[in-house]
């Protein structure tokens, strides 16, 4: 647990907690940006630079922009009257705590397994790259053909637009 | 001095003067060198760049550029830094404070940041990464970030329209951007920038290996081009920040040292991507023949950038403003297939191994391919009657 | 081909770009204030009054007839008549201006004193620097201020001046002809009637004989 490993859970624990605190809705939407960049230099700090880079471009250049215009093109960015804090908080505290446990338990199960100051492997982006298309290749083609239907539905709900102006 | 002394000369000071120190402080002072280095550097660069882009667009329009201030107009950028940083710094009552100030920082940051994995000379790349490529990208991507925040933040339909169109335009060409690099990486087989210039550092005869001079290289450097002018919002992508539609898109609301971080910090990018394509199609810091090895190789990359920065001036000064449809439905329906095609190209390219076929059968296909849609292309921008599209 | 036609841009602006260094024609901008685009022929700004000679009170050859002040359309011309008189450009003797001012932040350079001036007597200038600081009289020029000589006339409308010099001249002479022959016709007149014995008692119902025609005096 280096120095720059908590810095850096600070800045991510930190976000995710302003993204569910600010009244703004697109201050949370920032925060969040905050906490997925804390994620990406977690991945950084562990040495998987593939993972944190990919974070960075998919999660802070795509999905944050997109939560971003989505509350833009809704009325999601006007400030709510009645506070942000919803009446069942506690059982929402509750629930959170549920699966903290849950998942906390399962790493720390995951952790006892390994010794302790074991070789990690460094995992290039060579050896990413191979997985991919050696052993994990079934997941790749299947969100390849994912990936085939979102365009193919993008590109006809465009030309829908076309033939329905005519 | 010999040639490769003085080619080494930068790292050569920075080991001298790291010396000085005790061995535990030793890589951490030589980081903060270089970083201070490149903080030095690229704002005199960007300095000259606006200097050289008033004067060539004056030129290219039949006029003298700025020519009052210093001999030939030289200390025209000191006086453009003096009136911005005394200039009345104002935000608007009802804007976001904290994101309004924040957008430009997050820019400027974001910018110099990219640059660390730039390899400007033999060994002189700040952090040799092994996914270098990746994280320009990941700096790309929260660029638009910034520029999104700097729209949002300053409460002005106008800010947030320009900011919209600019994340759209950024995020449609990021993606050619991407493809086009990545038939590169397909090619040298690493992400690492240091890597894929090596891999060009190789002569035959004393032609250069560069990307450049195969068919794919050359498709994929020209939808780099075009992808790198869109990403920084260069006319004629600076529909964003196009002073005649929209006030200067989303950074209207920005006076001062603000919209001088936003300058730099545009040019910077600029500087930046040139440096990226550099790198991925022109073959880095190696010189255009062998036998000018002799010449330092820093001095090659930086006149290759600065070429790239006089077509991106160039550019400017000959093309008009593209309309936001015109340059969405330019990067989806045209350059995007050609990418995807180019890159099946390169594959192509790679196993059909060496000889003369493969030059002959890829650049068929490319050229096939590129009359083919410039000629559907063309067709639907026939003159007739327009045909409107109303939102129901 | 597509693309054809950013080529034809790029390379345009190249020879912009490089001609810019050599050739006058693709770098047309002229350095004001060190240097100064020579005005054309038929350049006008403001009027001015034009006199004959060296000394601009004496040959001013406006005559205060007041036709470019009530044609003005902006009224900017404002005119006092003097109460004696001085011989003008051709030679007959006739009013001059007392007060002659242009209220130039009036003036709309349109030209019709000019035109509807029947003695050349005002013309335009091509002068344009005009701008003061002297808020409530810097814009008003005064008589002598706007006073330039026939030379000057000549160096900025150099074919129009040369036209109006030839009338000038020719009227001149015509009127110094005319001017020659009723001093002849009086001479002999007064010759002739020194001469003749006194006149009998003209019959009462003969008419008097017609008088000489007099000399055509006034405005021509």
């Amino acid at each position: 647990m280096s120095f720059a490993f908590y810095i850096v859970s600070v800045l991510a624990v930190g976000g995710a907690l302003a993204a569910v605190l600010l009244k703004n809705t697109v201050h949370c939407a920032l925060a969040l940006t905050v906490a997925l960049a804390g994620l990406a230099l977690l991945f950084l700090n562990l040495d998987a630079q593939f993972a944190g880079f990919a974070q960075i471009l998919v999660y802070i250049g795509a999905v944050a922009i997109l939560i971003v215009f989505a509350i833009l093109l809704t009325r999601g960015s006007e400030v709510p009257k009645d506070g942000v804090y919803s009446p069942n908080w506690a059982i929402g505290i509750v629930i959170a705590a549920a699966v903290f446990s849950v998942l906390g338990w399962a790493v720390l199960q995951s952790a006892w397994i390994l010794p302790h100051d074991a070789v990690v492997p460094a995992v290039t982006v060579h050896d990413i790259g191979v997985a991919l298309v050696g052993r994990y290749v079934l997941p790749l083609e299947i969100v390849a053909l994912l990936l085939t239907a979102a365009t193919i539905g993008a590109v006809i709900v465009a030309m829908h637009e076309k033939d329905g102006a005519q | 001095m010999s040639a490769s002394n003085l080619d080494q000369i930068f790292i050569l000071i920075k080991n001298w003067l790291v010396a000085f120190l005790p061995q535990f402080w030793q890589p951490i002072a030589g980081a903060i060198l270089g970083a201070v280095a490149i903080i030095a550097v690229y704002p005199t660069l960007f300095a000259l760049a606006v200097l050289m882009e008033r004067k060539g667009l004056g030129r290219m329009q039949n006029r003298y550029g700025p020519n009052r201030v210093g001999p030939f107009g030289i200390l025209q950028p000191v006086a453009d830094g003096i009136k911005a940083l005394i200039k009345e710094d104002v935000v608007p009552f009802r804007a976001d404070a904290a994101v309004h100030f924040l957008a430009p920082i997050l820019l400027v940051v974001v910018v110099f940041m990219s640059l660390a994995v730039l390899p400007m000379g033999r060994n002189l790349v700040l952090v040799d990464m092994d996914s270098g490529l990746l994280f320009f990208f990941a700096m790309g991507a929260a660029v638009e970030l910034s520029v999104f925040m700097a729209g949002w933040s300053s409460r002005n339909k106008y800010s947030l329209l320009g900011a919209m169109r600019a994340v759209a335009q950024m995020i449609s060409y990021e993606v050619v951007l991407l493809l086009s690099s990545v038939a590169v990486v397909m090619i040298s087989g690493s992400l690492s920038l240091v890597k894929i210039v090596e891999a060009q550092n190789h002569y035959i005869g004393i032609l250069p290996n560069w990307y450049v001079f195969t068919p794919w290289g050359l498709a994929g450097f020209v939808m780099f081009v075009i992808a790198s002018t869109a990403e920084t919002n260069r006319s004629p992508f600076d529909l964003p920040e196009g002073e005649s539609e929209i006030v200067a898109g989303y950074f209207t609301e920005y006076s001062g040292f603000k919209f001088a971080l936003f300058f730099l910090g545009e040019y910077v990018e600029m500087f930046g991507v040139a440096g990226l394509g550099t790198t991925l199609f022109l073959g880095g810091w190696t010189a255009p023949l062998s036998v000018l090895a002799v010449v330092p190789s820093w001095i090659w990359f930086f006149a290759k950038v600065e070429l790239w920065i006089c077509f991106f001036i160039w550019m400017r000064g000959t093309l008009p403003r593209l309309r936001q449809d015109q340059l969405m439905s330019f990067a989806w329906k045209f350059a995007l297939p050609f990418t995807l095609l180019n890159l099946m190209v390169t594959a192509l390219w790679r196993f059909m191994g060496e000889g003369w076929e493969r030059w002959v059968v890829c650049s068929a296909i490319l050229i096939g391919a590129y009359v083919l849609m410039g000629r559907v292309g063309m067709h639907k921008g026939q003159i007739g009657p327009r045909r409107y599209r109303y939102a129901e | 081909m597509l693309g054809e036609g950013i080529m034809k841009g790029l390379m345009e602006t190249a020879k912009n770009f490089a001609g810019s260094y050599v050739s006058k024609e693709r770098l047309t901008t002229v350095q004001y204030p060190e240097e100064r685009v020579v005005p054309a022929e038929a350049a006008r700004v403001f009027p001015f009054l034009v006199y004959d000679g060296s000394d601009w009170q004496a040959g001013l050859r406006c005559v205060a007839c007041q036709i470019c002040e009530k044609e003005c359309p902006p009224k900017c011309i404002y005119i006092d008549k003097s109460a004696d008189k001085k011989p003008d450009a051709v030679g007959k003797v006739q009013f001059y201006p007392a007060r002659f001012d242009i209220d130039i932040s009036v003036c709309m350079s349109c030209q019709i004193c000019v035109e509807v001036c029947p003695f050349e007597a005002i013309k335009m200038d091509t002068q344009f620097e005009l701008a003061t600081d002297d808020r409530f009289g810097g814009l008003l020029l005064d008589r002598e201020q706007l006073a330039k000589s026939n030379e000057y006339y000549h160096h900025i409308h150099a074919a129009e001046a040369g036209e109006v010099d030839a009338r000038l001249a020719a009227e001149r002479a015509a009127y110094e002809a005319k001017a020659k022959a009723a001093a002849e016709a009086a001479a002999a007149k007064a010759a002739a009637a020194k001469d003749a014995p006194p006149a009998p008692k003209p019959p009462t119902g003969a008419p008097p004989s017609p008088p000489a025609p007099a000399s055509d005096g006034g405005v021509d």
